[in-house]
């Protein structure tokens, strides 16, 4: 069994655990609402007036506005909701994927082409 | 008697459907995945199934944060396909089995497996991609359809362990339904893949192979590997794993390997695809 939370060590992730899913639940269910097509097109045609239709965190409206995609992460976003804001955008899983990294999009889809991320270094925040 | 003929394990990466769908298989990135799976294809047709239970997770389509069932089973007649954001993939609605979808209900609640149980769901590439990987593109699926929901996207997921337990139990399940039916069961997800924050794209082969290896001589090591072992080693997706854990409880003690297949990349996950045959 896991213990509480011992997975705050691992590296450049945001486990979607009961903390972000308590501060995260209006804004992936805005990102939920993006499944319907009449959804998208509000969506699309005023972003803001549309947001205003969810209870979100100034600090919430504001990453989906800029399409900040680590930064939804980090104020509950889940990313298998937050994927549907860049579905509406035409972009897809690997553009965001290389966004949230900082890494160029022909850079990361090198990288996966080479076999992915290596675990060597990537399992600990602080070197062991 | 109903009676499991074979499992399944395969990942259920929405780009493989999409290179389907779009008529990109051919293509040299996606070339190789289809040509090393086709095996696999020989293999289903020649066991006939006459009912799969596919063990997949919904991924903000049928369910949203709203409710969020731990196990799920899926008793209606058919199961439209989910529009995911992009319009549904254009594939064939998947045809339940009510009455088997029904008994295993159940069967599973009365030995402590607390499923939820839906009458009515739409279905997303959790669950049809690994019948585009394993049929083709059928005008029809070449057999009927339980879904059994599992929920990884929420934290904490059902344990290895208790995944595991579940196909024990779904294996007295099917023994006990009167009918004739020839039973696959489907684990999928994985292999290692993490979609989100700076570690996108991570990737573990040693990981995944180990885990193959486990799948086939020795699941119960497999039903040992915590939650955090899995985020950390296989990326904060491949804890989809957990389902696989479900088909290999319910094949039962005695498999053996029919088919495997390993290729990184599809997309931003490691693809694995294990076929075993019932002793």
């Amino acid at each position: 069994m896991s213990a509480p939370r011992d997975y705050e060590d691992i590296p450049g992730t945001y486990v979607y655990d009961s903390e972000r899913g308590r501060v995260g639940y209006q804004l992936n269910q805005f990102c939920m609402s993006l499944n319907k097509p009449e959804n998208r097109t509000a969506f699309k045609a005023n972003e803001a007036s549309y947001l205003d239709r969810f209870p979100l965190t100034l600090e919430q409206r504001e990453v989906v506005l800029k399409r900040d995609w680590l930064g939804m992460l980090k104020v509950g976003g889940n990313i298998y909701y937050t994927i549907k804001i860049a579905f509406c955008d035409g972009l897809t899983f690997q553009d965001v994927a290389g966004m949230m990294c900082g890494m160029p999009k022909d850079e990361y889809a090198k990288m996966m082409l080479a076999g992915g991320r290596n675990p060597a270094g990537n399992l600990f925040k602080e070197p062991r | 008697m109903a009676r499991i003929v074979g499992g399944i394990a395969c990942s259920h990466v929405p780009a493989i459907g999409a290179a389907l769908d779009k008529g990109t298989a051919g293509n040299p990135y996606w070339a190789p995945y289809f040509a090393g799976t086709a095996p696999a294809r020989g293999w289903l047709a020649r066991l006939k199934p006459d009912v799969a239970i596919l063990v997949y997770n919904d991924h903000a389509n049928a369910f949203s944060l709203q409710i969020i069932p731990t196990f799920l089973l899926g008793v209606a007649e058919s199961f439209p396909v989910a529009d995911e954001g992009f319009g549904p993939r254009p594939v064939p609605t998947v045809v339940g089995h009510p009455r088997f979808a029904w008994h295993l209900a159940e069967s599973l609640i009365l030995d402590e497996f607390d499923m939820t149980i839906a009458n009515e769901m739409p279905v997303d590439h959790g669950l049809t991609v690994p019948l585009s990987v394993t049929c083709g593109q059928p005008a029809e699926w070449p057999f009927k359809v339980v879904p059994l929901c599992v929920n990884v996207v929420q934290y904490p997921p059902p344990t290895g362990l208790r995944c595991f337990k579940l196909g024990t139990a779904l294996a007295k399940a099917v023994e006990s339904f009167p009918e004739d039916l020839r039973v696959v069961v489907y684990g999928t997800g994985g292999m290692s893949h993490q979609l989100q924050g700076e570690r996108a794209g991570f990737v573990n082969r040693e990981f995944d192979n180990d885990f193959l290896d486990g799948m086939v001589d020795d699941p119960e090591r497999l039903t040992r590997i915590s939650h955090t072992q899995y985020m950390r080693e296989s990326g904060s997706e491949g804890i989809e794993m957990v389902m696989w854990l479900v088909m290999r409880g319910a094949v039962g003690p005695a498999v053996r390997e029919a088919f495997r297949f390993y290729h990184v990349p599809t997309s931003n996950t490691a693809s694995g695809l294990l076929c075993l045959d019932v002793e």
